[in-house]
């Protein structure tokens, strides 16, 4: 699903309008015609989330019985909304702040879909925190990690000219292209934020009309112009994205999705409370170590399944690609209070990468994934790595002539250790915290 | 040879200087490193002007929703002698002050002329110092001065404070929102920035009265929306980095002669001067563009044209720049890859890397394509 | 007593604790001056570890944080204490950040007490090593079981966060300031009253992934284990006056560039250190700067300015190549313990970036000389230090290279002196550096900022610049 939000200059979440939807044919245009008022604000809300959460919701009909240790049911798909840029992202985090705490009832009543709502679009958010989540994706960074522009990072950041360089219209550079792409006129900011000239020129006199006449068909029409532009534009990147082929990992990271999307879904199914506003000692520390889990494997796989971004590692040191020249796979040797000799093949390849790794260095198999071993020795070109595990079922070691790649790159998946819970806080954090239980002032927090 | 400032006045072709102020002195720390902005804000060169001539305007520009807001914060927190603001700082910082007067010194019979507000300002805050710890004190629209490059600055902080602790305290009040006690790293940033040099000059204005300049406090009270209402809320902020690197970019202002003494004594930026000529007499002063420029400087769109026709790895980010290890073009970059131009000694280094990256991607780029096939 | 929250205001002289009263253990006012300042200098640091075991001991508190400069006797202290409080009957844990630390730690209390039962506690597929193991005392283990019963048991951080089921009265945290709140927080159920040992003056503990989400919380998992303690309780902080590692020449240096709330100065006085070259051999262009660096205890190679790509030719040959002929001169060096030779053991060559390290090791150093990054060389000591400054050959600043804990790191290993290999150009490129910095609310200002500290070593270098 794209989604593509615009917010009024000056605050902090208040929605002006959107455009949203599953079909590049039919989008759904969303208008706040007075931004400042708050009943229309939360309307916008109630009308965004009976597009957004027969999506999302949408998905929780087949299930898979996953086996193993952690035998668990998991939907077949998940949700994956997409947004222009980062601020996009940082708007979806907003929107679900400002909503998930709303009550149906009490002094301030929203429409009852507004704050699962709000739970929904933390949970997309939360989950894009984490490296190799797809739930939740900001255009530019998709765009930016499979094509390499002739600007810098800073005006990647946008999606015009980011698109531009990627595919000019015929006739142009890419250069050109995105010069011509950085009119506002013709290529509206993507968004949450507006153009300045266009509040002054266009927005305010439009949201004037609709306070003199009731009417929001010039905010309507005022935003069209806006949203069309990068409406199209998403959807050319979409087609561009799906174009590429699909890399190794990506079923187990969108295995990941699925799986925490199934826990969401059951524990809303429960009535599981908002998140809080900010994490608890407990929460955070788990909720970092998850990061750096993800980003560590995140990055290891990358580079596992694409030899480009290999070449990264392997320019600065990190991983060589060669021949094994020479294999002694019946090696066994008797490990420091060990009972039996044990085998540790060792593989000798040949590579002409500037390898920075040094002996004892641990590293790892490319083509056997998930299988270690040590640097022994590097004797110029020459460099010997004594295989550790992955041994047992045999196909373990690379014969005289195969083309290997090691690397210190590590997939992860370290078990993490146990974090107190928040009623057993010790004292070095702040002992206990006070339970946090979703008040009425939550509920009604002033959104002026 | 001239004085610095007959230069400058030269410079300009005649027209009068833009007055610094808060914001235009903040930005001094922006990009410390280029001449051409240095000579540009030291002339008191109206910077966008120049770009409009130039044909490459920046697009600046704030929304009326934004600064309509502002506004009615600001005028929200101010209200009945800033109750608001007294409220938070009893309430969020917790300190007791006992009895508040509020002083508007922009009430000066009518008058509003600089000058006068500014010499209001000053016999306030004197009174106030001698006074002593017996009457907490706010006052609004105060005006300091502050000498910057030659010329007189005036600066208006929103409110200055005394009597937490015995110390002024400069108030900023900002409509940015404070969200469960965070906000936009970037806007608190430019903010800390800003509201250090009103800290900076007030404690130049003490030092210059003979009162202590430690009795001006290096926190500054930040007053912001809280949440998603239009609720105020007070935090905290040290400004005693901003301060130090404000204290190093102002005394770098004075050393402009050094720049100055490298250009043609002609050299005038008048805007009556064809483009093509203004642009010209522009390039004789060396920019130090970066793409971070684009949202920081008038200027950075003319820069950025011109480091493109170049060819310039400026265009590519501060990051990928260093990386390129003193290569300047795009076009040296290519050429030392493709092995097509002899390497001095210096470049042999980053040669050798190029061309190493450049085999392996030729390697998988010709996989991939025997794949295809 | 704890404080739940920090009050908003912290005082001049504890930046980093806005709670938390700082309990001078000794006056840093002493001159060192002479043999008379030596004496007097033992007698503040031999006060100020008493003043620290009083004050843990004495229970009065469930935390003390003891902040050590350079070289000041950390070590020493956590070894002291260690046999003080086994002594009296009382089994402890002792956390350390590296298996290095625990291993040095473990040898040490062995030694000075070989009838103590000392419980090495490692990872799954960990080689302790031989100066460990040879004590009769010391059983080593990965499981817990196996040493629980031992009067101390020491480990890594990373080892104590799967260890549970045991519980200790006293805990020592070494390198603490190194230590990220979040692996505190996986041991803390594990121990009653800690004391934190540290150097807050090093690097930062640091994260792959964006952590902003956190900034600001009292209980943001990326601060130090120091600081988080530090913000929710109100610990005593004591601090060790003297440092007996950096001579009388680097002393004021450090403390004024990277402890500029909390001086320190040298154990010994000038005259008490020198370094000298035995074997005179031919003339070579290294011998400027090794003669400046013996003579003055500081020197700074200067190569022609320059930008360059991080692994620079000319910088990386000049560390190895002073290093070598540095060996070859005979170095003895004369300190207050007696005369020794500088051997390669004693040399360390230091940079910021691991290519850096694997390029200077490539380019030939002398068997034994220790080639590494400031990250790895927190805790070392050595006689002599070469250095690849951070900042060396760049166009451009970045947060990396400014942060004052990896100068600092950098600078203060030396017992005698510290070469500084550097292109010309640095305080053109701190001139030019934008403060664009991003600011969050509520997050403590960190002292010292690492554009001053980075200025005031390169201003007081600029007297021992020695063109390469």
């Amino acid at each position: 699903m794209v989604f593509i939000p615009l917010k009024l200059a000056g605050e902090a979440a208040a929605p002006l309008g959107a455009m949203v939807g599953t079909d590049p044919a039919e989008p759904h245009l969303l208008v706040v015609p007075q931004p400042r008022n708050r009943d229309l604000r939360f309307a916008f809300m109630s009308e965004l989330a009976q597009i957004m959460l027969p999506y999302i919701e949408g998905f929780a009909t087949a299930k898979e019985t996953v086996s193993g240790r952690n035998e668990r049911e998991r939907y077949l798909d998940a949700p994956q909304v997409i947004v222009p840029g980062r601020r996009g992202v940082e708007f979806v985090r907003l929107l679900g702040r400002s909503t998930r705490f709303r009550r149906s009832d009490g002094p301030y009543p929203v429409d009852p879909s507004v704050p699962v709502l709000g739970q929904w679009l933390t949970f997309l958010y939360e989950r894009g925190e984490l490296a190799g989540s797809s739930a939740l994706l900001a255009m530019t960074d998709a765009l930016s990690l499979h094509w390499a522009t002739g600007q810098s990072p800073m005006e990647d950041a946008n999606l015009a000219t980011l698109l531009a360089w990627i595919s000019p219209p015929p006739g142009l550079t890419g250069q050109e292209a995105a010069a011509a792409a950085e009119n506002p006129i013709d290529r509206p900011p993507a968004g949450p934020d507006t153009d300045p000239g266009f509040d002054a020129q266009v927005l305010q006199p439009a949201i004037r009309a609709y306070d003199a006449s009731g009417s929001p068909a010039l905010v309507r029409q005022a935003l069209r112009t806006q949203l069309e532009p990068t409406w199209r534009l998403m959807w050319e990147a979409v087609d561009l994205m799906r174009a590429l082929p699909e890399a190794a990992s990506v079923a187990e990271r969108w295995a990941i999705d699925r799986d925490q999307y199934t826990r969401e879904v059951t524990r809303l199914a429960e009535g599981g409370p908002p998140r809080g506003r900010r994490d608890q000692a407990g929460p955070a520390a788990i909720r970092l170590w998850d990061m750096e889990g993800a980003q560590q494997s995140y990055d290891a796989q990358r580079a596992y399944d694409d030899p480009l971004v290999m070449t990264e590692h392997r320019a600065a040191g990190k991983a060589f690609t060669g021949e094994a020249v020479h294999v002694d796979a019946d090696r066994k040797i008797l490990l420091p209070g060990g009972k039996k000799p044990v085998p540790r093949p060792l593989v000798t390849v040949r590579t002409s990468d500037p390898v920075r790794l040094t002996p004892g260095k641990r590293v790892f198999s490319v083509h056997r994934r998930r299988q270690s071993g040590e640097i022994v020795e590097i004797d110029g070109d020459l460099i010997v790595v004594q295989l550790n595990d992955q041994l047992a079922k045999g196909a373990g070691v690379p014969t005289p002539g195969d083309a290997v790649c090691f690397t210190e790159l590590d997939l992860g998946g370290r078990i993490r250790p146990g974090f107190p819970t928040g009623e057993e806080t010790p004292w070095t954090h702040g002992g206990p915290p006070a339970a946090y239980v979703p008040t009425d002032e939550d509920a009604v927090e002033a959104w002026s | 040879m001239n004085s610095p400032n007959h230069r400058l006045d030269a410079l300009r072709g005649g027209v009068a200087p833009v007055d610094h102020n808060a914001r235009t002195i903040a930005a001094l720390a922006g990009n410390p490193g280029c001449d051409r902005r240095a000579v540009l804000d030291a002339a008191g060169i109206h910077k966008q002007s120049i770009a409009v001539h130039l044909g490459h305007p920046a697009p600046f520009g704030q929304s009326p929703f934004a600064l309509d807001r502002a506004r009615a914060f600001e005028e929200l927190v101010k209200a009945d002698g800033c109750a608001h603001l007294v409220r938070l700082l009893r309430e969020t910082l917790g300190l007791s002050v006992p009895e508040v007067a509020y002083t508007d010194i922009a009430d000066v019979g009518g008058n509003t002329a600089h000058q006068l507000r500014h010499t209001r300002t000053l016999a306030e805050l004197r009174r106030a110092a001698e006074d002593g710890e017996r009457s907490g004190t706010l006052f609004d629209h105060p005006l300091l001065k502050l000498p910057v490059a030659g010329h007189e600055v005036y600066l208006e902080p929103s409110v200055i404070a005394f009597q937490i602790r015995g110390r002024f305290h400069i108030v900023e009040i900002k409509s940015f929102a404070v969200i469960d006690g965070t906000a936009d790293s970037g806007q608190v940033a430019a903010a800390s920035r800003l509201s250090a040099v009103y800290v900076y000059a007030l404690k130049a204005l003490f030092r210059a009265e003979g009162i202590d300049p430690d009795r001006v406090s290096h926190e500054v009270v930040l007053v912001c929306p809280k949440d998603f209402a239009n609720h105020p809320t007070a935090t905290l902020l040290d400004v005693r980095q901003q301060l130090a690197s404000l204290n190093r970019q102002l005394s770098r202002l004075t050393r402009i002669d050094r720049i100055l003494d490298h250009l043609p004594p002609e050299l005038t930026f008048s805007l009556e001067q064809s483009p093509a000529e203004l642009a010209r007499a522009i390039r004789t002063v060396e920019a130090r563009y970066a793409p971070e420029c684009l949202s920081a400087c008038e200027m950075a769109y003319f820069c950025r044209a011109d480091a493109r026709v170049c060819g310039s790895v400026d265009v590519l980010g501060r990051a990928t720049r260093d990386e390129l290890g003193g290569l300047e073009s795009i076009d040296a970059v290519l050429d030392l890859t493709a092995g097509d131009r002899l390497t001095s000694p210096e470049q042999a280094e980053i040669a050798d890397q190029l061309r190493y990256v450049r085999a392996v991607y030729r390697e998988h780029a010709s996989a991939g394509a025997e794949a295809v096939a | 007593m704890t404080v739940p929250h920090s009050t908003p205001y912290s005082t001049p002289h504890s930046t980093r604790f806005p709670t938390g009263g700082t309990a001078e253990t000794a006056d840093s006012a002493d001159s060192a001056g002479g043999t008379g300042g030596f004496g007097s200098a033992a007698e503040a640091a031999g006060r100020a570890t008493a003043a620290i075991l009083a004050d843990f001991a004495g229970g009065g508190h469930r935390g003390v944080i003891v902040d050590s400069p350079p070289g000041a006797g950390k070590s020493t202290l956590v070894v002291t204490s260690t046999l003080e409080l086994a002594g009296a009957g009382e089994r402890l844990m002792i956390v350390a950040q590296t298996n290095e630390q625990v291993d040095d730690l473990a040898d040490k209390i062995a030694m000075r007490n070989p009838a103590l039962t000392v419980g090495r506690l490692h990872k799954d597929g960990f080689q302790v090593p031989e100066r460990v193991v040879r004590h009769p005392g010391v059983t080593a283990s990965k499981k817990i079981d196996d040493v629980a019963s031992c009067a101390v048991v020491l480990a890594t951080a990373d080892k104590w966060a799967y260890v549970s089921g045991h519980t200790w009265k006293w805990a020592i945290i070494d390198e603490a300031y190194q230590m990220r709140s979040d692996k505190l927080l996986a041991i803390a159920a594990l121990f009653e009253q800690a004391l934190f040992v540290g150097d807050p003056g090093q690097l930062d503990p640091f994260s792959v992934v964006d952590t902003e989400r956190w900034a600001g919380l009292a209980w943001d998992p990326m601060q130090s284990a120091v600081a988080v303690s530090a913000r929710l309780n109100d610990l005593p902080v004591h601090r060790l006056p003297v440092s007996w590692r950096l001579p009388a020449s680097a002393a004021p240096l450090i403390s004024e560039a990277f402890y500029p709330f909390t001086p320190f100065r040298s154990g010994t006085a000038h005259g008490d250190r020198s370094l000298e070259f035995t074997a005179a051999g031919f003339p070579a262009s290294w011998d400027g700067t090794l003669d400046e660096a013996a003579a003055t205890g500081w020197a700074l190679h200067e190569l022609p300015s320059r930008h360059t790509i991080r692994t620079d030719a000319d910088a990386v040959q000049a560390c190895a190549a002073l290093a070598t002929r540095l060996l070859r001169r005979g170095p003895v060096a004369h300190d207050e313990h007696g005369s020794h030779v500088v051997d390669a053991t004693r040399i360390a060559i230091g940079a910021a970036h691991n290519d850096q390290v694997a390029a200077i090791r490539a380019a030939g150093v002398p068997p034994g000389v220790t080639v590494d990054t400031a990250n790895r060389l927190q805790g070392r000591e050595y006689d002599v230090t070469i250095v690849l400054h951070p900042l060396s050959g760049r166009r451009d600043a970045t947060a990396f290279h400014l942060e004052s804990g990896r100068l600092c790191v950098l600078t203060s290993r030396h017992r005698h002196a510290c070469v500084v290999v550097a292109r010309a150009g640095i305080p053109e490129l701190l001139d030019a550096h934008p403060s664009t910095g991003r600011v969050r609310l509520n997050v403590p200002v960190k002292f010292p900022d690492g554009w001053e500290a980075n200025h005031a070593v390169l201003a007081h270098l600029a007297a021992h610049r020695v063109p390469g």
